[in-house]
């Protein structure tokens, strides 16, 4: 039998904690759910050094220790039948029944090949970021960030605080682009703070403009990195690579729900009224998943599909600030757009899928990812396309489809009738 | 800060708790698992979204390494 | 209006197969594909090449096309594995009734042998405890279906066929007129598999609904494809839904999962509960696989033809019409064999099994 919550929602970041602050001021018995071990998502990822950002523990503090809240960590969905959840941790599946349903699955890193991609050293911006705040030794390691959008001073900052020594920042959009951008946030008081303080943390990385890593080099790990910008190729010896283009809604469990989409650009976002309403009945969805707007567009539309969810009405001042944090997304869409140059990078031999080593020549002779997955094997593997559908749809070349469960790995325990994975007797005796 | 003790390898490691499992690889080897062809990989995307990091933990595969947090007494395996 | 020997519709695995003998043979053929090759029932399919000995007519066809496959076991490209297949007994009663299999099998020239329980544990120690033994046919093998699909498209268009993506709009007294007006002259092979009806729609034709799960990379778990001995049943019987215990390693290291049936569903959807009873079944036999991670699950439909066997020959009462479909969970052993039985037929030539059960003539009879 399903235990049966009036609000589920799943996704620890930002907007997924604001809804549960507010459902549960509204009295609702909130069921809370995230992949991590702890909350946070990745923004407010708890630093395993640090804790928590001391606005983010306040109330994450207040929001676990409340009575009516089941917080369910290292929980994946898996699949969703009829306002129930399907769902898995590490011992055992379990079904969840809701009233209402709020997403808050939040953003992946846009991680686009090029040659050496795959070489240990190289992550992701945001993937270092996480990396380094659950632990990862960095401590007197050569650090270069590289890629496109804010999200590369974060990465920067957490890199230094962790004991990195980060070489430079190497931002592929142009130094017009990058300060019309700056110019536009005293709009944003929030962001114009944050602006400030990184680049008080960041004081002494070089920062640089219209630059673009081409290579990643190096015999069975990092090395050096080759890098074009303004004044030409430059070679740069390093021990990682962190590169991100800026982050892609996580749409898999919206999709599988049949919430609509909306497309600008090459990546879906889930499509929300005012209230936080998909198209779907008592689903509800906000933050990144909605478009990427930022941690405090996360928070004001988690909140209001905190209230909304819950049967309430949202406050004037509360949806004017919707409005207003909305806004920055598009400001962030338009200064960052990647350089077309950054869709060539990959060479023939540059694998394009990581989990079946599929490489880019292969995918020239199929004109759908279809009939490219049955003859070449790229998406087939453990990720199941986020990785290599995502960069393909960015290089214009396949659009992404679908999901259908599972929609993570999940043990075959799971889809049977929910036996404890600890249950491995079977017998015809 | 508080420590656990685990074993990567046959190595053992202590480590500070609360570090993921893909961090505590780090502190050891460069690389953790083989790609399909046989190149070596490490954690790339830090998030659960790649799948790079894979390793056996006590005695199950295909684990995430970057999702799970260390434990006294953990047992992993890699490739390499 | 372009003019060829044979237009065939539907590049799967059938469609493929009749191109590539019929280039083999000479004839000018075109091959007329919307979707991606082998897109259909073939990628659905789980590639085992396998004789089954309750249906005499099946057992020939099957018999016969395996010996053909023979010649692809090097094509990497159709990832030929001869893993053998060892199909287990639950009870005394499915153990009792291996010898008269054995020797139904030996009389087309299968080799099988009855195995005990002990050695059944030899063979596959995943394997639950209390199974009285089985049956083993050591040189069957998998296959990729999808690429074997590619690999004999290119043959033939490297003969010289040609192949057209539009829709086939109608059958016409020439020959086929596509979606955007093109005409076609030649006879026609529709090889359309659940589509059939479409073009045909004298020649009865269900789709019966199977669903696949396949795992992660776990290497050495399943040696052989496994199957009980009440597989028969379900593809057989005419149930509205069954299940049954049929496993495959794959070369990659992943386990492939079926089997299941169902008819009256027409959306390609997952239905966990058919997802639910397939894995039940397939714990009964593996119970180590409840460990296991799956990454995909996915669907496809079998053609099924008013008793079963598919369709192979000229159309009743069309002049230039000739149909390769409705081959239920055998299209992939049997392409080769069906391939050969239509295009001796439409050659004119003898054929090498008796063609008579398989005469599109006695669906229409009896419709």
């Amino acid at each position: 039998m399903a235990e049966r919550y009036d609000i589920v929602i799943v996704g620890a970041g930002p907007a997924g904690l604001a809804a549960a602050e507010a459902a549960l001021a509204r009295n609702a018995r909130v069921a809370w759910l995230d992949a991590q071990a702890t909350a946070g998502g990745q923004v407010w990822r708890k630093d395993v050094q640090h804790g928590w950002p001391q606005r983010a523990e306040r109330v994450i503090s207040k929001v676990l220790s409340h009575a009516n809240l089941t917080w369910m960590p290292q929980t994946q969905v898996i699949a969703a039948e009829q306002n129930e959840l399907l769902l898995q941790n590490e011992r055992q599946a379990l079904r969840i029944a809701y009233g209402a349903l709020i997403l808050a699955t939040g953003a992946r890193e846009l991680l686009l090949p090029f040659p050496g991609w795959t070489l240990p050293g190289v992550t992701g911006a945001g993937g270092l970021q996480a990396l380094a705040k659950q632990g990862w030794p960095l401590a007197g390691r050569r650090v270069v960030i590289a890629g496109s959008g804010p999200l590369l001073l974060a990465a920067a900052a957490t890199a230094k605080r962790h004991g990195a020594q980060v070489l430079g920042i190497y931002e592929q959009a142009d130094q017009t682009a990058v300060h019309a951008f700056a110019r536009k946030l005293w709009r944003w008081p929030g962001k114009a703070i944050q602006a400030a303080m990184l680049r008080a943390q960041l004081a002494g990385i070089p920062y640089y403009y219209g630059s673009i890593v081409t290579r990643a080099l190096g015999e069975h790990t990092l090395e050096y990195i080759e890098v074009d910008g303004p004044h030409g190729m430059q070679r740069i010896a390093c021990d990682q690579l962190a590169i991100g283009y800026g982050l892609v809604p996580n749409v898999e469990l919206a999709h599988m729900l049949g919430c609509a989409m909306t497309q600008e650009g090459a990546h879906p976002s889930v499509q929300v009224d005012a209230s936080q309403r998909t198209s779907v009945a008592n689903v509800y969805a906000a933050g990144e998943l909605c478009g990427i707007g930022g941690r405090d567009c996360a928070w004001v539309e988690g909140r209001v599909a905190g209230i909304t969810a819950t049967g309430g009405t949202v406050g004037a001042a509360l949806l004017q600030q919707q409005r207003h944090a909305r806004k920055f997304a598009t400001a962030l869409g338009a200064h960052f757009k990647l350089d077309p140059y950054i869709h060539d990078l990959a060479q023939p031999d540059t694998l394009i899928c990581r989990c079946e080593d599929v490489p880019l020549q292969a995918l020239k002779d199929y004109d759908d990812a279809r009939s490219a997955k049955l003859a070449t094997r790229c998406g087939m593997g453990a990720c199941q396309g986020r990785v290599c559908g995502t960069a393909l749809a960015e290089l214009g070349l396949f659009p992404r489809s679908g999901q259908r469960p599972p929609l993570f790995p999940a043990r075959l325990a799971t889809l049977g009738e929910f036996a404890s994975s600890s249950d491995t007797e079977g017998s015809f005796s | 800060m508080k420590q656990v003790r685990i074993d990567i390898d046959g190595q053992t490691l202590d480590v500070p708790a609360g570090i993921s499992v893909a961090a505590a690889m780090a502190r050891l080897r460069p690389s953790v698992r083989r790609s399909v062809s046989g190149q070596m990989r490490a954690p790339f995307c830090g998030m659960g979204i790649c799948f790079e990091c894979r390793v056996r933990i006590d005695g199950v595969a295909q684990q995430r390494a970057c999702m799970t947090p260390v434990r006294d007494g953990m047992q992993v395996v890699t490739d390499g | 209006m372009k003019r060829y020997d044979l237009i065939i519709v539907g590049a799967g695995i059938i469609g493929t197969a009749c191109a590539d003998y019929a280039s083999e043979q000479g004839l000018r053929v075109a091959i007329i594909e919307p979707g991606p090759i082998g897109g259909g029932a073939t990628a659905a399919a789980m590639g085992h090449l396998v004789a089954m000995d309750d249906d005499p007519a099946e057992l020939a066809l099957a018999h016969y096309s395996l010996g053909l496959w023979e010649d692809f076991t090097d094509v990497a490209q159709i990832e030929y594995t001869r893993c053998g297949t060892l199909w287990v007994a639950s009870n005394e009663a499915e153990y009792a009734h291996i010898p008269a299999k054995i020797a139904r099998l030996a009389a087309v020239g299968v080799q099988a042998e009855l195995i005990d329980s002990e050695r059944l544990y030899q063979l596959e120690p995943a394997l639950a405890p209390g199974l009285h033994g089985g049956m083993r046919v050591p040189r069957e093998a998998v296959v990729y279906p999808p690429g074997m699909a590619r690999h004999l498209l290119d043959r033939a268009r490297a003969r010289g066929a040609s192949l057209y993506t539009q829709h086939v709009a109608a059958l016409t007294k020439q020959g086929v007129l596509l979606d955007d007006r093109t005409a076609l002259s030649g006879a026609v092979l529709v090889a359309t598999g659940c589509a059939l009806p479409q073009l045909l729609p004298q020649l009865p034709m269900r789709a019966r609904k199977g669903h696949l799960v396949i795992t992660d990379r776990y290497p050495g778990i399943v040696q052989h494809q496994l199957l009980e001995l009440g597989y028969a049943d379900s593809a057989h019987g005419d149930a509205d839904s069954s299940v049954a215990f049929n496993v495959q390693p794959r070369p990659t290291g992943q386990i492939l999962i079926g089997s299941s049936r169902e008819y009256g569903s027409d959306t390609a959807q997952v239905s966990l509960p058919m997802v639910r009873r397939m894995l039940e079944r397939t714990f009964r036999y593996l119970p180590s696989l409840r460990q296991l991670d799956a990454l995909r699950i996915w669907t496809g439909f079998r053609p099924v033809s008013a008793d079963g066997r598919p369709y192979l020959g000229r159309v009743p009462d069309r002049e230039n019409v000739w149909v390769a479909a409705g081959h239920e969970g055998l299209g992939i052993t049997t392409s080769l064999g069906s391939a050969r039985l239509v295009i001796d037929q439409y050659l004119g030539r003898a054929t090498a099994i008796d063609p008579h059960p398989y005469d599109p003539a006695r669906a229409v009879a009896s419709a």
